[in-house]
Order: structure tokens, then C-alpha cells, then sequence
């Protein structure tokens, strides 16, 4: 358990907290409070977003945020559920330009919307792609 | 007036054949409109079909250039899940032929801006040389590339002895020729006088991109995954990152040249310090978790992460290559530069291949240029800078 | 051998959504200035065949395989062979990678500009057949559903060798 888990602990709602090794720590977040984990992260700890991964679950859609913290080597992973009947989150593009286009590829390929991104425009499909599916959604 | 001119997206790069469209005004580039996908074969869609093993083989697939990062960050990824020991021998010989990709990649960068550039004695001559480089991957691994060398708990095939004495040889071979050329080519005032001060990509937006590999690097953010998160032998031998502040493109080329030399050192203490052992773990099954694996590319960090429910599937396999970043960041490193510059800032951050095989230069809705006109451009700036400072390739030629 | 170029010229029977009118020329072959033309160019395109490079969804091996051909142990500029910045320039257009739907739009387009006759060598075990892409959801391909390929070089790259026994296989078609 590093300093900084015990710090996004004492802020905000962290549940399923894990250290798979001393290098992968896991945890996650109601999906509200994302965008001020986030700045927590970058802004105040100066880690870096490496990317986001979005899977289709039975619990909704998950996305998992990377941060890593190069001077230690530890990746820590936010995790947030969507729920499948309101697929929206906020984007965090607008604070974090690392972030703009991963967010245009979970909208287009798992159909999650992020509020205030600047231009969530498909990035690569072509452009008859039906725009209603959705490839990494399981069942489509 | 404001021109937009369309480079591509006819040229192959790293994940994808690129289409910019830059907005120009004059000859200043003053904004850049990036739209990719001419590559997107859907590697997230397919690795679920596939079993832990077979992925590997798609997963190589992603890039020809960077052939052996993605499998080794993928296999790192299914051993961090698992959490596998690999042996020791197999951490060497991962390290060394993950140098020699790097070495070949890098050269073939700079042959390429060299051809940019209009110095077409420098792309032949660091090409000639890289195919040297190729014969010891193929003797090592059986393959020129694609060298499928990475397996889940170690590696396919070993270093034999009686084939050391043929590494070494093209090593020496490398580290001097490389050495002579990496000299003559910083010290050319031309090549200075195109690659100083020009795509200023400064370090609040290096950060703020999230860019990585030696393009970071050469705007000063010393991340590097080798040093930072070290895996295989990294930890194990001497070496010195390479990092400058410059924030220019001459940064970027000074870090991927001196990195080479870096590189042959690695190899060799690799060669040194490694003994005799088995070069694969015992691996029956994968449990169900979650795993994330990266390494440094010629380009910069790969990231892997899987997902497994236990079964001989991946659930999810997240693949995101460096270029995803660097390309990205292109947007304000070009801001300020001329169209001639355009070229080589945005072949700097080595997406694989420079994207401007196939433009078009339109006025007023009207086709103006054809075919190889960017190129034309930036080889004709540099053309107007030899007479300046006298002709430096016939020096570059003397010493071959 | 002129009947046989005709034919090449106009693949509208294999080529999907090719516009039919860029092929009415061949109603004009009846006269023999025309014939003349063309004969001059295939020996000229035998001699000394002009490549232009098309890359969709690849993982590049190939393209550094065909750059490599260029390079002082190969060399393949002493055949005659070069590479060219435009279609409107080559005889043979080099294909590489799985077709993908956004790209395919745009190969076609390239297709319709190479002056014909034009040899399309496909690159590659990729260009070939999708095989470890089959499944996937933006595969537009193969090559030859949209356009005809007269060679296919197979391998993962194929080296450099290979290429040009390709393209020498192809002209020697000729």
C-alpha cells in the first residue's frame, strides 16, 4: 500500500482495492468522481496517462484509466462502471489532451458518450460504418 | 489567405497511413487536422478468438518495425497476470534481441529523414549497413523481421556459441561505422541548419500529450520504461539513458543516434553476462485476473493489458502502441513551422514510415503540385543551404 | 498478345464500383495509331517498369521490404525499376496489407489513375488472402475482390529476392 493509495483513499470513494504486485495496484472509483481523481493524479502527483481501456461486462461497461508513475514504475489502474442503460461519463480531454483520443475510440467502438470532449468525432472506422454498431460490444 | 494542403494518406506508418491536412497561411503552418484509420484492422476484435498462444503471432502483426516490442509486451503482460518467473537466459536473449530491433529501427529512421532531407548518400549508406543488422537477426532468429522470438514463459529459440563470434563481429562493425557516421552527420552545418531550432515541441506539451519514447526525450522528459519499470535484463547491465532539452528535431535525431551506440554497449554486456539455463518456464494454465505489460520500443512505450476468466482465451486485450501519443502531439509541434519543415516534424516522431508518399497542393479548390512535391520542397531548402555552406555530401562520400 | 492487353485494360467484369466510362476507350483500339501507342509502351514498361507503391491496413513489413529493394545490396534501380511519388507515373502498382474499408474508397481511386496497362503485384502473404484477419469487422478485402491482380509474392515479409522474382515473373508474363 503506497502513500498515495492512502491519499485516494482518505479523498474519495476507492473500493476493491488491490495490489496484484508491488508494481499494479487496481481500485475503483464511482464513475462521478473521475474527472477529480484524475486531476488529482496529473495535476498534483505528475503521473502520466498511458491510456484507457473499455470492456463490455456484465456489470456494465468498464473503464479502466492507466496512470503511471515513472519514477517508481508503479501503474496505477482507476476503474469506473458505466451502467449499460446510461452509457455516459465525463471526459477528462478537456484537462488532459492525452486522454482526447481514447475517448473517441470507446465512442465509437463501445458507444460510450463523454460529455465535454471536444470533438468526439469516430477516429477509425471508415465513414460508412453504421454508426448504431458497436464492435467491441459483446453479443453485436 | 488561408491554404489547407492534404498529405496522404498514401504512405505507410506506424499503426496507420496518415491523412494531415495542414492549414497554412503563407508559408507558415498555423494549424493541423489529423485524421487516421486507413489502418485499423481490429487486433482488440480478434485476440478474444484467438488462444494465449496464438495471439502472439497477431499481436506481431501490429508493426513490422517495431516486430518484437508488441509480443514482448504482450507476454510480459500474461506473466504479470500470472505470474511467471521467465529464466534467466531468456531474460538475455529477450534484452538482446529487442536491441537489435531498436538498433534497425533507428537507422532506418535516419535513413529516412536522411532521404527527406535530400541526402539520399545517407539514407543508402545507413541502410546498407542495417542490412547487416538484418542477417544477425535472421541468423539468431530465423526471420529478417517479424522474428517470433517471444513466448509465454520465455523464448523460442537460443543464442547458439559458435554464433557469438559472428554477433560480435557486426557489432564491432556497427558501433564503428555508426560512431564515424554519427559524427559527420551532427556536425554538418546543413543538416543543422534544417533540424535546429525547427517543430518546438516544448516539455509542458510533451506532458501534457503524454508523448513518449525519444520524442519525449528529446524535449527533455526523461521517462524511459527500461530504467523506469525495468524488465528482462534491463536492470541487470550498465547503461545511461540518453535525454536532451532542446526540444527540436535536432534533439530527437541526436537521441536516436547516440542511442544505437547505447544499444550495441547493452548487447554486448548481455552477451557477457549471460549462462547457460533453460529458455522457457513451465506454463500449464492461466488464471483468471488481470495483467499489464510494457516495454520500450524504438518509439516508445508499449502497453499491453489482459484480461483472463481462466479459460485458454484472452477476455480483453488492450494494445496501445507509442505512436497513438506522439502522433497525436504532432498538432503543436508543427504550429510555426514552414511547409518544407512539415516534412521531417512530422516524420520525426517516427511513425514507422513518413506519411507524405502521396499529396496534393490545392489553391482555390484547383490541384496545384503532384506526387513528391513535399519532398521536393524540403529537399530543395536544403539544396539553397549548400551553397551557403558548401556541399557537405561529397565530404559524407569521402568517407565511405 | 494486343488482344490480351485489351483485356487487361478493361477488368470491368472483376472490378466492382469501377466507373464504366473511364474504359470506353477501348471501342477507340479499332484504330492502329492506337494499337502503336500501346505497343511502345509495353516495351517501354518492360524495360523499365515504373512502381508505385499502395499500402492499406499493413503492418508495413512489406513497404520496408520494397524500400529495402532500393537499397545498395539489392538495388533494384539497376533493373530499370523505380519508385515513383505518383500513380499517374507507374506501370505496376505494388500492393500491400488487407484492404480496409476506409482505404478501399481511396485504393480504387489510386486504380483508376495508373495509366493502363498496369501490372497490380500483391505483396505479401496479406495482400494474398487475410488469413489471420479474416474475422475482422473492417476487413474490405482481398485485393483481387476489387481489382486484378496479376502476381501474388507470398511471405511474411517476403524478402527482397522474392520481390523482384515477382516483378520479373510479371513482366516476363508480358
Amino acid at each position: 500500500m503506497t502513500e498515495l493509495c492512502r491519499q485516494l483513499e482518505k479523498k474519495f470513494e476507492v473500493t476493491g482495492l488491490k495490489e496484484h504486485t508491488p508494481k499494479r495496484i487496481y481500485m475503483e472509483v464511482p464513475r462521478r468522481q473521475i474527472s477529480d481523481v484524475a486531476k488529482f493524479l496529473f495535476q498534483e502527483h505528475a503521473l502520466r496517462f498511458c491510456i484507457a481501456t473499455a470492456t463490455d461486462t456484465r456489470r456494465g461497461f468498464e473503464i479502466l484509466y492507466h496512470f503511471g508513475e515513472d519514477k517508481t514504475g508503479i501503474i496505477y489502474s482507476i476503474r469506473v462502471f458505466v451502467p449499460k442503460d446510461d452509457p455516459r461519463i465525463a471526459s477528462l480531454a478537456p484537462s488532459l489532451p492525452a486522454a482526447n483520443w481514447i475517448e473517441r475510440e470507446i465512442h465509437e467502438l463501445l458507444g460510450v458518450d463523454f460529455d465535454g470532449h471536444p470533438n468526439l468525432e469516430p477516429l477509425l472506422t471508415a465513414e460508412d460504418w453504421p454508426r448504431d454498431r458497436y464492435p467491441l460490444r459483446r453479443g453485436e | 489567405m488561408k491554404r489547407v494542403v492534404p498529405i496522404g494518406p498514401y504512405h505507410p506508418l506506424q499503426e496507420e497511413p496518415e491523412f494531415f491536412k495542414l492549414q497554412v497561411e503563407g508559408e507558415k503552418v498555423v494549424g493541423l487536422e489529423i485524421n487516421i484509420g486507413y489502418n485499423h484492422r481490429g487486433h482488440e476484435y480478434i485476440s478474444p478468438t484467438l488462444t494465449w498462444d496464438q495471439a502472439i503471432f497477431l499481436v506481431e502483426r501490429i508493426c513490422g518495425i517495431c516486430s518484437n516490442s508488441h509480443p514482448f509486451a504482450y507476454v510480459c503482460a500474461v506473466e504479470d497476470l500470472a505470474k511467471i518467473r521467465v529464466p534467466e537466459r531468456a531474460e538475455y536473449i529477450r534484452t538482446i534481441v529487442d536491441e537489435l530491433q531498436r538498433i534497425h529501427s533507428h537507422f532506418l529512421w535516419v535513413g529516412l529523414a536522411g532521404h527527406f532531407m535530400g541526402y539520399n548518400t545517407v539514407w543508402m549508406w545507413f541502410w546498407k549497413y542495417r542490412e547487416h543488422l538484418l542477417d544477425l537477426l535472421e541468423l539468431i532468429t530465423g526471420n529478417r523481421n517479424h522474428y517470433a522470438m517471444m513466448k509465454i514463459g520465455g523464448v523460442r529459440r537460443d543464442i547458439r556459441e559458435e554464433d557469438i563470434p559472428a554477433i560480435e563481429k557486426t557489432l564491432n562493425l556497427l558501433e564503428e561505422k555508426t560512431a564515424l557516421f554519427t559524427r559527420a552527420v551532427l556536425d554538418d552545418p546543413v543538416i543543422r541548419a534544417r533540424l535546429e531550432g525547427v517543430g518546438i515541441l516544448t516539455t509542458q506539451d510533451a506532458i501534457a500529450y503524454g508523448v513518449l519514447g525519444p520524442t519525449a526525450r528529446g524535449s527533455g522528459v526523461a521517462i524511459d520504461v527500461r530504467k523506469d519499470d525495468p524488465i528482462a535484463a534491463y536492470s541487470w547491465i550498465p547503461w545511461d539513458m540518453i535525454v536532451f532539452d532542446d526540444c527540436d528535431l535536432f534533439a530527437k535525431a541526436k537521441v536516436r543516434l547516440l542511442e544505437c551506440l547505447e544499444s550495441v554497449k547493452m548487447i554486448r554486456a548481455c552477451l557477457e553476462r549471460m549462462s547457460p539455463g533453460d529458455i522457457l518456464a513451465d506454463v500449464h494454465e492461466i488464471p483468471p485476473g488481470e495483467g499489464i505489460g510494457r516495454v520500450e520500443a524504438p518509439r516508445g512505450e508499449v502497453f499491453h493489458y489482459v484480461r483472463s476468466d481462466g479459460s485458454n482465451m484472452p477476455v480483453r486485450h488492450k494494445v496501445r502502441a507509442p505512436s497513438y501519443m506522439n502522433v497525436a502531439s504532432n498538432v503543436a509541434a508543427v504550429k510555426g513551422c514552414t511547409i518544407a519543415d512539415a516534412v521531417l516534424v512530422l516524420a520525426s516522431v517516427d511513425p514507422c514510415y513518413c506519411c507524405t508518399e502521396r499529396i496534393m497542393v490545392m489553391q482555390d479548390g484547383k490541384q496545384m503540385g503532384d506526387g513528391e512535391y513535399l519532398i521536393k520542397l524540403s529537399q530543395k531548402t536544403t539544396e539553397t543551404l549548400k551553397t551557403r555552406y558548401g556541399d557537405p555530401e561529397s565530404k559524407l562520400r569521402g568517407l565511405m | 498478345m494486343r488482344f490480351e492487353l485489351r483485356l487487361r485494360c478493361t477488368p470491368v467484369s472483376h472490378t466492382e464500383g469501377v466507373r464504366e466510362k473511364r474504359y470506353r476507350y477501348e471501342n477507340a483500339l479499332t484504330t492502329s495509331i492506337l494499337e502503336e501507342i500501346m505497343n511502345a509502351k509495353l516495351w517501354a514498361l518492360k524495360k523499365s517498369p515504373w512502381v508505385f507503391h499502395v499500402c492499406s491496413a499493413s503492418c508495413n513489413n512489406c513497404d520496408i521490404e520494397i524500400l529495402d529493394a532500393l537499397t545498395p545490396k539489392y538495388d533494384l534501380e539497376r533493373f530499370g525499376i523505380l519508385l515513383v511519388g505518383s500513380p499517374r507515373h507507374a506501370d505496376a502498382l505494388l500492393v500491400t496489407g488487407i484492404l480496409n474499408r476506409k482505404a478501399k474508397e481511396r485504393v480504387l481511386r489510386v486504380y483508376e489513375q495508373t495509366a493502363k496497362p498496369c501490372l497490380v503485384i500483391g505483396i505479401g502473404t496479406c495482400a494474398c488472402d487475410p488469413n489471420i484477419f479474416r474475422n475482422s469487422y473492417n476487413l474490405a478485402g482481398p485485393y483481387d475482390k476489387h481489382l486484378p491482380v496479376h502476381v501474388y509474392v507470398p511471405g511474411c515479409p517476403p524478402k527482397p529476392e522474392a520481390i523482384i522474382m515477382g516483378v520479373a515473373k510479371a513482366l516476363g508474363q508480358l
